[in-house]
């Protein structure tokens, strides 16, 4: 039975299930609604629930299993022989090709159901049928795989039908129970909210599910990728020459050298810029300087990366190179090109601006006001009450203000790509092209490379670098803060 | 009374009286640099305030062009026979090409324009792109063989460069398609009416280009990928957040577990969105082979990156719903659950909806995880056929077009990428005005 | 005008005129009027306040007197929608004239606050930052000799003699409130503006800033606002009551209490309202 027919059957069932508990919960009280323990709705919620969840959370756990237990078995079918001139993941997409060709050809009636069990593929040219029926392979249909896809019909059908049964069993077992439990003591409310609340509970995890998922498939990877370069060059090395024939030179310090100058510029850039707006916003402006001035730096902050990408690529670096470039105004010939740390760091720094600003001004604001009256109150004028009293007092919260800053400068992406350049250097001259960890993750994945290069994998462990330093930077930075929040809580 | 007592008290070192009307010398230094930091304020929000309106502006500047385009009016006669043979041949256009160029010779010297060109040198002029415009055209309206159509050719990006003040004289010298006597042509050609700028609704709804034809681009098909991922972000986000939300807010016990998930959830808003990238590398296409550049993966992976948005956005509002509307509601017998969706959720979904908009608002001008996701690198040119084509055929989006575009090499796509931005930034401002309608409209504050 | 004025006026015939004849007013307020944006919220108040003296403002919650303690030394300043009308003459010279800075205003008239507001500082800093910003000393000695003078006579020397590099914030209530009137001591003001300087402490906390109160009554002028009529009678030698942002009555406390003439002020002290 198709997936989809099998789904709509269950929401027939659950609203049968409804249907039935709420009624028989509302005889069993002999139609007087007051004796129920719970409204007749939570006692079909109680019958639908039955029905829809059990099955439900069988039929997905089955879905992502299935072609797991297939997929073994099949292969172990393949011999070495065969999966010797490649791997056995590419035979086995190769099979799996030829098994859906099979299914396309039953479903379209060039190939009876049995005719298509039965093919022998020394003897019929299977990749001219399948062929014609818009089903290209790329290798040679050989007997071995034939057998292999056959088989993996076979059990995917077998599954499929086993899948169906166990499933529409477990929905009917579920509303005999249901049934058999809407009595007017029942309390359906209570179970009801159970179900729900461990439906909030699944929510939540999801969260921990993506940290969980994010670590993984780095770690996976990037363990792959060690087992093809050693750790250690990749930690310490200073060149970064990938070449996807082979003999590549994976040191990350040129990338990561790149990657905190840029951030240094646009912190350089963002703090000062934007720890003095903030001042000037919670301590000086007046309401009407502030409602428009404030909103309009937020506007920075909501622009897309890619914006100030562009930026940086199109205006901002052709203007540089017309004043640090040769023959530039200033006549110093810096600059060779539109693409430098330069570039990528200032546009990176006014983006940050916002984001400086406004986690400062919330620290700014949460400095108690009793701190500025006894600074005032003795006489001190604005500007010292703010260096003296208020920024010390904030300073933990500034602090991780800047940190979390940081992180997003070196965790920025699209900038980096379009702005900082694509030669990886080891250069003090921050009008040279360089570049970071990030624009090298894009490139590497980019690419057309398979996933078992190394020159494919260091992305992998790029990421898990970058991961663990922002992540670092993010935990202590929100510590700091959320410590600093309590503080005056 | 103590009154009487005349003793000098100023006996501790240092103190100074004298009148408050006279200001002392350490009062104006301290003055002055009072003056010095207000001013650094304000510098400092000039500066935050220069630069957005230098992007603005140079957004403005350099994509309002891109929504007009120059094209070239021709009638064109569909005579039955060239037609035929046009089909016949093996480069179907390329007759199609002989038959415009016809057309193109004879209007101009009906207009009077003299030229020494050959025909297919006149028809750098135009798009590469005509002759297949012809052919489909034909081909969708069989009715008209035989009657003369008129047509809009689009003129070639260079032409439209020439017109536009992109492309100067002076350019042109080391170009090899296009020569200073094509803009002499041209320039007597818009003189007469022939060639024209109009408004260019296919760079709103039409489809991308191949390198060669930038003046074909489009955004209209990403748009609809940037589309079909909102609605793949928005089913699955709002829901999923709101549940967590709910349960973190008001149901979880204060423990190890739910600190852990805070935590959590605060860390994740704060990863650079380039490891999402790399989850939905790994996740949903290495491991559950979903399919590359598909708008369902790029969603999926968009939700995992906005939910923590959303989260905190709607724990926020959640907790301001006062307790007093909780205690009610229990207080008469409700249960704890009863209470919550009856009453604070009420209560919170304008600020819900807020967080979900501005959440749907970063998602959509997010570039770096469709980057690896397979979003870019290839030209979107078809319109999906079908919701479920939306979903699974590859597919771009607005920001990864945009990237697209600033990543070739002909600086005429440089202009599309800018208006590209100014269409993305359209939908983010309306994105962000209803939420801030949503939040005026009803906020309420307890 | 008393000799707080130091030399450089003493020699001034005018002013000695005047000091004379208005005898020993520190303080003059003649019809001020306050506005917080639309409110009227101080009405035509006059009153002159003495030197050396404890002033003591009492009324029931909102009539005020906060309100008109922030205008001595014009702390309402800071906030962006109040407005200050009539004449503030200290030492007969008007505090709101153009030509008065406020931060030289505020280091002559010192304020103590309601909530214990000490800086997260340590405790020498907290002495330490009034004459630093002032300008008052050359030396570190000098500082010393400040931060030690001030605390012995805030009372809170022998309690925090060995731990000056310890933070303000680690101290108790009574102790923070004393580090915070030792702070404004320091600058050596001659007005203290107190403003409910006890509604946050204990008893007996309450009693020592009470002590306190009364020895600094020798050298300083001092305005206390309070909530407690039993404060107000220990504490002051003149009280002021305001009602509704007028100033009812004004007299020596012990008359104030004992025979009072308006009827609000008979009501309030009886308890009948407040």
């Amino acid at each position: 039975m198709a997936l989809s027919l099998l789904l709509l059957c269950l929401l027939a069932l659950s609203a049968l299930a409804y249907v039935l508990a709420r009624g028989k919960a509302f005889k069993s009280a002999g139609g007087d609604i007051r004796l129920l323990h719970s409204l007749p709705g939570y006692y079909g919620w109680n019958g639908a629930l039955t029905v829809a969840l059990p099955s439900l959370v069988v039929l997905v756990l089955w879905l992502g299993i299935q072609p797991a237990v297939i997929d073994n078995s099949v292969a172990s079918m393949i011999s070495d022989h065969a999966a010797g001139e490649s791997n056995v993941g590419l035979v086995m997409s190769d099979v799996r090709r030829i098994a859906d060709g099979l299914d396309l050809a039953v479903e379209s009636g060039a190939m009876t159901e049995d005719y298509a069990g039965s093919i022998h593929a020394d003897l019929t040219d299977v990749r001219g049928r399948l062929g014609s029926l818009g089903v290209a392979l790329g290798s040679e249909v050989t007997q071995e795989k034939m057998r292999a896809a056959q088989a993996y019909r076979s059990m995917t059908a077998t599954g499929n039908w086993m899948r169906t049964g166990v499933v529409l069993l477990l929905a009917f077992v579920g509303l005999a129970i249901s049934y058999r439990r809407a009595d007017k003591d029942f309390r359906a409310r209570n179970f009801v909210e159970q179900v729900v609340k461990g439906i909030l509970i699944s929510a939540a995890l999801i969260a921990i599910l993506t940290t969980v998922g994010i670590v993984f498939s780095l770690i996976f990877n990037t363990v792959e990728f060690f087992k093809l370069y050693p750790a250690t060059d990749f930690f310490f090395g200073t060149t970064w020459t990938p070449s996807f024939g082979g003999g590549s030179d994976l040191g990350i310090l040129p990338l990561m050298w790149a990657t905190l100058y840029i951030s240094f510029i646009a912190l350089a850039v963002a703090v000062p810029v934007g720890l003095f707006a903030a001042i000037y916003l919670s301590e000086y402006a007046g309401s009407t300087v502030r409602s428009v001035a404030k909103p309009l730096l937020e506007v920075l902050a909501g622009i897309p990366t890619i914006v100030y990408g562009l930026f940086a690529l199109l205006t901002v670096g052709p203007l540089l190179v017309e004043a640090f470039g040769e023959g530039g105004i200033l006549g110093l010939g810096w600059m060779k090109g539109g693409t430098a740390v330069m570039t990528a760091g200032l546009v990176m720094g006014i983006m940050l601006i916002p984001f400086v600003s406004s986690l400062s001004d919330d620290i700014i604001n949460a400095v108690p006001q009793a701190m500025r009256d006894g600074s005032l109150g003795l006489g001190a004028t604005h500007s010292e009450t703010v260096k003296q009293v208020i920024l010390p007092a904030a300073l933990p919260g500034i602090v991780g203000a800047i940190l979390l800053a940081a992180s997003r400068a070196i965790g920025e992406t699209m900038i980096v790509v379009l702005g900082a350049g694509a030669a990886a250097r080891l250069s003090l001259n921050p009008f040279d092209a360089m570049t970071t960890v990030t624009a090298k993750i894009v490139s590497q994945l980019t690419g057309d490379a398979d996933f078992a290069s190394p020159e494919a994998l260091v992305a992998f462990a790029l990421g898990m670098t970058l991961f663990v330093i922002t992540l670092g930077l993010n935990i202590f930075a929100l510590y700091i803060v959320r410590k600093y929040r309590e503080q005056y809580d | 009374m103590t009154d009487t007592s005349l003793a000098p008290a100023s006996s501790t070192p240092g103190s100074r009286s004298r009148s408050l009307l006279e200001l002392d010398p350490h009062t104006k230094k301290r003055n002055a640099a009072e003056a010095r930091f207000r001013v650094y304020g304000i510098v400092a929000i000039g500066i935050g305030l220069f630069f957005l309106v230098a992007l603005l502006y140079s957004i403005l500047s350099n994509g309002l062009t891109a929504f007009y385009q120059t094209s070239v009016t021709l009638e064109v006669p569909l005579v039955q026979t060239e037609i035929d043979a046009a089909e016949k041949s093996v480069v179907k256009t390329s007759k199609y090409r002989d038959m415009i160029a016809a057309v193109l010779v004879q209007k101009m010297e009906q207009a009077g324009v003299a030229t020494s060109m050959k025909s297919k040198e006149l028809l750098q002029i135009l798009s590469a792109g005509a002759p297949g415009t012809l052919r489909d055209h034909v081909l969708s309206h069989p009715e008209q063989i035989g009657t003369t159509a008129t047509f809009d050719f689009l003129a070639s990006s260079r032409v439209d460069g020439y017109l536009k003040g992109r492309v100067t004289r002076a350019a042109l010298a080391e170009d090899k398609n296009l020569s200073a006597a094509h803009l002499d042509i041209i320039d007597q050609l818009v003189e007469k009416g022939i060639v024209e700028k109009g408004f260019n609704w296919n760079f709103i709804f039409g489809s991308d280009a191949s390198d060669s034809r930038p003046e074909q681009a489009g955004i209209g098909v990403s748009m609809i990928g940037s589309l079909f991922m909102m609605l793949v972000v928005l089913v699955l986000s709002l829901p999923i957040g709101v549940a967590a939300s709910i349960y973190l807010e008001e149901f979880a016990p204060k423990n190890r577990w739910t600190d852990l998930i805070e935590v959590n959830i605060s860390n994740l808003a704060a990863v650079p969105s380039i490891v999402f990238g790399i989850l939905g590398l790994s996740a949903f296409i290495q491991f559950a082979h979903l399919p590359q550049s598909a708008p369902l993966v790029g969603g999926l992976v968009l939700t995992l990156m906005t939910l923590p948005t959303i989260i905190i956005s709607t724990r926020a509002s959640l907790k301001s719903v006062p307790p007093s509307i909780r205690d009610a509601a229990l207080g008469i017998g409700a249960s704890k659950m009863q209470s919550v969706f009856h009453h604070v959720l009420p209560l919170a979904m304008p600020g819900i909806l807020t967080g979900t908009i501005i959440g749907l608002a970063q998602a959509l001008g997010e570039t770096a995880p469709l980057l690896l996701i397979g979003m870019v690198g290839f030209i979107a040119s078809e319109f999906p056929d079908g919701v479920f084509d939306g979903f699974l055929a590859p597919n771009s989006a607005m920001p990864a077009q945009i990237y697209e575009w600033a990543k070739r090499a002909d600086p005429a796509f440089y202009e599309r990428a800018w208006g590209g931005i100014i269409i993305l930034l359209v939908f983010l401002m309306i994105m962000n005005i209803v939420a801030i309608i949503l939040r005026r409209r009803f906020e309420r504050r307890w | 005008m008393s000799s707080f004025s130091g030399l450089a006026r003493a020699t001034d015939p005018i002013d000695q005129n005047k000091a004379t004849a208005m005898e020993n007013v520190k303080i003059a307020a003649e019809k001020v009027q306050v506005f917080y944006g639309e409110t009227h919220a101080i009405k035509d108040v006059s009153i002159d306040i003495r030197a050396r003296t404890v002033t003591a403002f009492i009324g029931p919650s909102g009539c005020g007197k906060s309100t008109f303690l922030r205008c001595l030394n014009r702390m309402n300043d800071t906030i962006d929608i109040c407005r200050v009308e009539g004449r503030i003459a200290i030492d007969n010279e008007d505090i709101y004239d153009p030509k008065v800075d406020p931060v030289q205003l505020r280091a002559k008239v010192g304020m103590v606050f309601q909530k214990p507001n000490p800086f997260p500082k340590s405790i020498y800093d907290n002495i330490a930052y009034g004459p630093r910003i002032h300008g008052l000393v050359r030396r570190k000695s000098e500082l010393d000799d400040i931060v030690a003078s001030s605390l012995q006579k805030a009372g809170l020397w022998e309690e925090v003699k060995d731990r000056l590099d310890s933070p303000g914030t680690g101290l108790s209530g009574g102790q923070q409130q004393r580090l915070c009137i030792a702070r404004a001591i320091a600058v050596s003001p001659e007005v203290i503006l107190m403003d409910e300087p006890c509604s946050a402490l204990d008893p007996i906390a309450t009693a020592k800033v009470e002590e306190l109160i009364d020895e600094l009554r020798e050298n300083y002028t001092i305005v206390i606002v309070t909530h407690s009529m039993q404060q107000a009678a220990r504490v002051s030698q003149r009280t002021a009551f305001f009602h509704l942002g007028n100033l009812v009555e004004v007299g020596d406390t012990q008359d104030i209490f004992t025979n009072p003439v308006d009827k609000r002020t008979q009501d309030y002290i009886t308890g009948r309202f407040g």
